[in-house]
């Protein structure tokens, strides 16, 4: 195994990343769990198990909300940064990224030379992004894991407000209680998510290939509403949700 | 009616200079204990502030014994005020008053206060503050003049005039409104007379309050002062087009407090005389705003007020400055259109040709001049949820903006007045990431 020179962190709203990267910004190891409340503490032992793992003490860099809370880190540097960084390293090109999150969701448009051109991110609200879905589908009782084949059986999507998490899921109790399918109404859900995020992608500019991040990327039924509404090919990155993570590990070269 | 002409007149002219000056005495006998505060962030603080706190401090102070004294008129920021000063008037700026009870933090109790009389969340925070406060009696100066009558000009929005509406049904005042047509392009001769027609019967309700006639050459001294004290301030904002700018554009927003209350005054004059020999004398020794100026930039609408130093201190850490804002600008726009030769003529123009009321394309000018001028690499475009006249449209300008004058726009989503209509995490998260893409 080569060896490590770096490692990543990204305290995100859901879970927290870490990613070991060798001199070539290859992932050596990972980590993915839930954030806990008490984030110095789990950033410490993460950290440390890692370091145990790859051997050495590899500088830390952060990334995510919880990144001021984590002093081992010699740098630390927003999500936008980091995940353009992500995706310029695994893409090898630039062009536009969405990255959904459990907290927000950001279109990052990415220059030729892995530069963030600009940004923009949902407002205040969680209303499109991962945590809407993950509200919503508790409610369904569907697990996320069902989610893509559950989707892709329905005949036709049913249409769900995605302007607020707390009245989409009230609408969806009462689509429920009227006696709609779930498939259809989860169909819905993502083909009204997937809506959001193409107004907050905007013009996307000709040819500009889109690449998608974040532990929502792992939804197939999410890529495909967002193919559908972007009319675009949708490229998951590999291993989408550490894709900060090994961002902020390749801002320490 | 003497009693308290003496006391407003003792408030104005001893008290106030007096107590004022006794703080910044304190202030300076504790400077020299303690030795000069060193910030690695910022220059060093301008000198003059303390003559800002005794000017703005002995208005209020003054404006606590002006009912009953003087006539008392409480205006819209974008009212021609110089029409009220040969009266005697004691004007009161409502906008000025949030703005201050947003630093003090103090809106969110005032803010309920109304809410809880059915007005909406959603109405500009300005106005749930003033109401708020009119409701409660609370306010941070201490006490505000009842009015005599309420001139509301509706050249910044139209909500003022709703708010003005509450406010004189609460006074049982009478309200004059100016009405100001929207301008595209350039105003008609129709809207010209328009306005005209309504500033003419403004002149006579004012003399009615007032209780005597215009003099012509008083008004035209007054007029003159306006002009000259607006060309003052638009000298003061243009030493920031130096490198590094002497002073931070959250400098500016404090300063702006004299030209917007205190237009058409002598006192206003003299201390922007004052502020701008200190600014030129910073340009001459290279001594910025803040320390390591790396970055300038251009902010658009009103400032947060409530969060003005933190977020300043964030962008200073980063050697980020705002070296110009359209906001402090508007008030010295009309330097140019102010004329003491034809007071009432020049106002109509003055008044009506501000940047909230003209067409988005007018906006976009504006602020492609102020960008080449001050020489900005980057804008921040503050979508400020209480002030919609002034975010609509700040998508396509950012659009705009990055497209012509390739520079790094963002769009940052607050209020100006309520701390909570703003997400300061996520917020300062955007304006990290925003600076991020500069290095």
């Amino acid at each position: 195994m080569s060896a490590c020179v770096a490692i990543g962190i990204d305290v995100g709203s859901t879970t927290c990343k870490l990613v070991a990267v060798d001199a070539a910004g290859e992932i050596l190891e990972r980590r993915v769990e839930p954030t806990h409340p008490r984030i110095e503490q789990q950033a410490e032992r993460l950290i440390a198990e890692l370091r145990a793992k790859v051997g050495g003490a590899p500088p830390v860099g952060a990334t995510g909300y919880g990144r001021k809370r984590v002093p081992q880190a010699t740098r630390s540097l927003t999500e936008i940064t980091c995940h353009a960084k992500g995706a310029f390293r695994l893409a090898r090109r630039g062009g536009v990224l969405v990255d959904m999150g459990g907290q927000d969701t950001k279109v990052v448009r990415i220059g030729d030379a892995g530069e963030v051109r600009d940004f923009s991110m949902n407002d205040k609200c969680a209303a499109g992004t991962g945590r809407f879905l993950e509200v919503i589908l508790g409610r369904l009782q569907v697990p996320m894991i069902e989610v893509g084949a559950l989707a892709a059986r329905a005949e036709r999507p049913i249409a769900v407000s995605s302007t607020c998490t707390v009245f989409a899921e009230s609408e969806v109790i009462s689509l429920v209680a009227q006696g709609e399918p779930v498939e259809g109404i989860v169909k819905g859900l993502h083909h009204s998510l997937a809506t959001r995020v193409a107004s907050l992608a905007g013009a996307l500019p000709d040819g500009a290939e889109i690449f998608m991040s974040g532990g929502v990327a792992l939804n197939a039924a999410m890529v495909a509403a967002l193919e559908a509404a972007l009319r675009r090919k949708v490229r998951v990155l590999s291993e989408p949700q550490l894709v900060g993570a090994l961002g902020a590990a390749l801002s320490l070269s | 009616m003497i009693t308290r002409r003496v006391q407003y007149e003792v408030a104005g002219r001893l008290a106030g200079p007096a107590l004022f000056r006794l703080e910044a005495w304190q202030q300076r006998v504790k400077k020299m204990r303690k030795g000069p505060r060193k910030s690695a962030i910022f220059g060093p603080p301008l000198e003059c502030v303390s003559k800002l706190k005794e000017l703005m401090g002995t208005h209020y102070l003054q404006g606590r014994y002006a009912d009953g004294a003087v006539p008392v008129a409480w205006v819209t920021s974008g009212f021609p005020v110089e029409i009220l000063r040969p009266l005697g008037f004691h004007a009161v700026y409502p906008e000025n008053h949030a703005a201050l009870c947003s630093v003090q933090r103090v809106v969110p109790e005032l803010s309920d206060a109304v809410e809880k009389e059915g007005y909406a969340r959603d109405l500009c925070s300005y106005a749930r503050t003033d109401i708020g406060s009119v409701v409660t009696g609370k306010t941070p100066v201490g006490r505000l003049p009842k009015p005599d009558v309420l001139l509301c000009c509706t050249n910044i929005c139209q909500t003022v005039l709703y708010w003005y509406r509450a406010l004189a049904a609460h006074f049982n005042v009478p309200l004059v409104l100016m009405d100001t047509p929207f301008v595209y392009g350039e105003a008609k001769p129709h809207h010209r007379q328009y306005v005209r027609d309504q500033l003419e019967e403004l002149v006579d309700v004012a003399e009615r309050v007032g209780g005597k006639r215009v003099d012509p050459e008083e008004l035209e001294e007054v007029v003159r002062v306006a002009r000259d004290g607006t060309r003052l301030w638009g000298e003061c904002l243009a030493a920031s087009r130096a490198k590094p700018a002497p002073w931070t554009g959250i400098d500016g927003f404090f300063h702006i407090a004299p030209i917007v209350t205190l237009r058409g005054t002598r006192q206003c004059n003299a201390y922007y005389r004052m502020l701008l020999d200190e600014l030129n004398d910073r340009v001459a020794k290279g001594i910025g705003g803040i320390v390591n100026e790396r970055h300038r930039l251009l902010w658009d609408n009103l400032p947060i007020w409530f969060d003005v130093r933190g977020l300043s201190t964030l962008m200073a850490e980063r050697g980020f400055n705002f070296v110009v804002t359209t906001y402090t600008n508007a008030w010295a726009e009309a330097g140019s259109r102010i004329d003491p030769a034809d007071p009432i003529g020049s106002a109509v123009v003055a008044y009506t040709d501000i940047i909230l009321n003209q067409d988005l394309n007018k906006r976009l000018d504006t602020m492609r001049r102020l960008s080449r001028d001050y020489s900005v690499d980057g804008a921040v475009l503050h979508s400020d949820r209480s002030c919609k006249p002034y975010s609509i449209g700040q998508i396509d300008l950012k659009q705009r903006l990055a497209k012509e004058l390739d520079m790094r726009v963002l769009v940052l989503e607050a209020d100006h007045g309520d701390p909570r209509a703003y997400a300061k995490e996520q917020g300062e998260g955007r304006l990290t990431a925003f600076m991020e893409g500069f290095s």
